[in-house]
């Protein structure tokens, strides 16, 4: 069903030192820890932040990467944009805080270069008092740059954050200008040309809700997606928050970004259909590196820990 | 009254909105209860504003211990107000956002509260780990199954694990560790997420009955 990818650690010419170098400090560390489990002894917990921040920081300093493919969850969002007539509007949810911000702005990123490059028109728009900052950072930092020739008003429209969580999705999916009068800059959105012909959130051509707290992606597939005649859903969201959105899809979202790894899918799909992004930076193939690290070495320790819980004969102890 | 009044403000709003989603004449009538809620809760920023100065203003008073926390909080959240009220650097006029690239909010909100709040949740990476190594044991049945399918998880969100089970045929490709994964996802994950659901709803549906029917009175302070 997915195809096997290899691993590229020799991918930029002959034998990466550094990186085998790593690989086997990290490794030889877990030798000696699974011969300690096997003593029945445990691992102090300082131990294991050492082989976190090993397995963390040599990705990003060596540039481990891996190939991805993207899988139908992602595909289904990548395709919507894809095959959408030019000129569709989209609105960009930008639901998050800086903290979460590294697991979901990769999403955003590639989403809205993906609809620019297809010449879709952008509509922002954040629930999150810390997502305006966010948004006009992330507007700031890649329209100018790489699409200098689309203008505010006309191809991509900011309308900045708005207090009143799920509300403001209750009024914007029957009245966008009653909760939005005005965009970011204070231009009244009967000005503004990406609004004609705009009443309600169900006159866009689809939500790329991207988020993961509450209100979030979910709010938007409840209080708009669901609506009737309400416009189709996508959302990216954080790892941990992912599997409370696959009650809803196929047929309340389109599909799901999932973590780095749906992020650095959807990156991997980008770079197969454009390849005038290979140039930009893709944090989410950049981070599936450390994720990758981070999880094998989280497994063994769940496996030196089981270790060493049988052979110390702990399972037999009596509990409450 | 004092009972009476509030009951009765909660039966008829409530009646009202429920009544407003079914009418399409009545719809605006729900958004402009929502406006009104909006504007409320604007109030809401004054007290918490007004709580942390409260707060953090008595701990410095006092000289309670790590007063020196309350300082950096104090003058963060004035120095912050600041530059948001008066769009100090705002490239723009008065108007503009205040989030406008060059402006003082949005450089303090780049260099300080964007690096600030990414580290702490990065952080949480070690404790994951740490609290991975101690809790996931099969110390019986439901704690080997929970075990087992975290395995899965873990490993089917790496290209490891496609490396690892590549050798199976096609035809028992649902054993792959990614399709496992998948699988897990997909299967027992979205029965349970939507048994979850259901339950939810059907309490939030319950709950709000008693409410506007009076029968639930906590909010009011009634324990009865």
């Amino acid at each position: 069903m997915i195809p096997f990818e290899p691993i590229r650690l020799f991918a930029f010419g002959g034998f990466n030192v550094p990186i085998v170098i790593s690989l086997l400090i990290i490794g030889g560390g877990m030798l000696w820890l699974l011969i300690r489990s096997l003593k029945a002894k445990e691992v102090d917990r300082r131990i294991v932040f050492v082989f976190i921040f090993a397995a963390v920081s040599a990705p990003l300093l060596f540039e481990i990467t891996f190939d991805e493919t993207a899988t139908p969850i992602v595909k289904g969002v990548f395709e919507k944009i894809e095959n959408m007539p030019e000129r569709s509007r989209i609105v960009i949810a930008f639901d998050f805080d800086p903290a979460m911000a590294p697991e979901v702005q990769p999403m955003a990123n590639a989403v809205i270069r993906h609809a620019l490059a297809k010449n879709h028109r952008l509509i922002f728009i954040s629930l999150w008092a810390t997502g305006q900052a966010l948004m006009d950072k992330t507007i700031s930092e890649i329209i100018p740059a790489e699409f200098p020739q689309k203008q505010d008003g006309i191809d991509y429209v900011s309308l900045g954050y708005k207090a009143g969580n799920e509300g403001v999705l209750n009024v914007i999916v029957s009245n966008v200008k009653k909760m939005f009068p005005t965009d970011v800059n204070g231009v009244p959105l009967t000005d503004i040309a990406i609004f004609n012909g705009v009443r309600s959130m169900k006159d866009v051509d689809m939500v790329m809700a991207v988020g993961g707290g509450k209100p979030g992606p979910k709010e938007w597939v409840l209080f708009v997606g669901d609506a009737p005649g309400g416009p189709p859903v996508a959302v990216g969201v954080a790892a941990v928050v992912a599997p409370q959105m696959y009650p809803y899809y196929p047929k309340q979202v389109l599909g799901i970004l999932g973590g780095i790894k749906g992020a650095a899918e959807y990156e991997s799909e980008l770079l197969h259909n454009y390849p005038r992004f290979a140039e930009q930076d893709t944090p989410g193939l950049r981070m599936m590196g450390p994720q990758t690290l981070a999880h094998v070495v989280i497994m063994a320790f769940i496996i030196f820990g089981n270790l060493a819980f049988f052979i110390g004969g702990r399972h037999k102890e009596k509990r409450l | 009254m004092r009972r009476q009044v509030p009951l009765f403000i909660t039966f008829f709003v409530g009646t009202l909105l429920i009544v407003s989603v079914f009418i399409p004449p009545m719809e605006n009538l729900g958004e402009d209860f929502t406006l009104f809620f909006d504007i409320i809760a604007v109030f809401a920023f004054f007290l918490g504003g007004g709580n942390l100065l409260r707060v953090h203003l008595t701990k410095l008073y006092r000289k309670s211990p790590d007063w020196g926390f309350s300082v950096v909080t104090v003058v963060g959240f004035f120095l912050m107000l600041a530059a948001g009220l008066f769009k100090i650097g705002n490239p723009g006029d008065i108007s503009a956002s205040v989030t406008a690239e060059g402006s003082m909010f949005q450089t303090m909100f780049n260099n300080v509260v964007l690096p600030l709040q990414s580290t702490m949740y990065a952080l949480l990476a070690f404790f994951i780990a740490s609290a991975s190594y101690r809790a996931f044991r099969a110390k019986n049945r439901e704690a080997t199954i929970l075990l087992v399918a975290a395995f899965i998880i873990l490993l089917g969100r790496t290209p490891f694990g496609m490396m690892l089970t590549a050798w199976i045929p096609d035809s028992w490709s649902v054993l792959q560790v990614p399709n496992l994964a998948i699988w897990i996802m997909n299967s027992p994950n979205l029965a349970g997420q939507r048994a979850i659901l259901i339950g939810i709803g059907l309490g939030v549906v319950s709950m709000s009955l008693r409410i506007i029917l009076g029968i639930e009175r906590t909010y009011l302070g009634d324990d009865r």
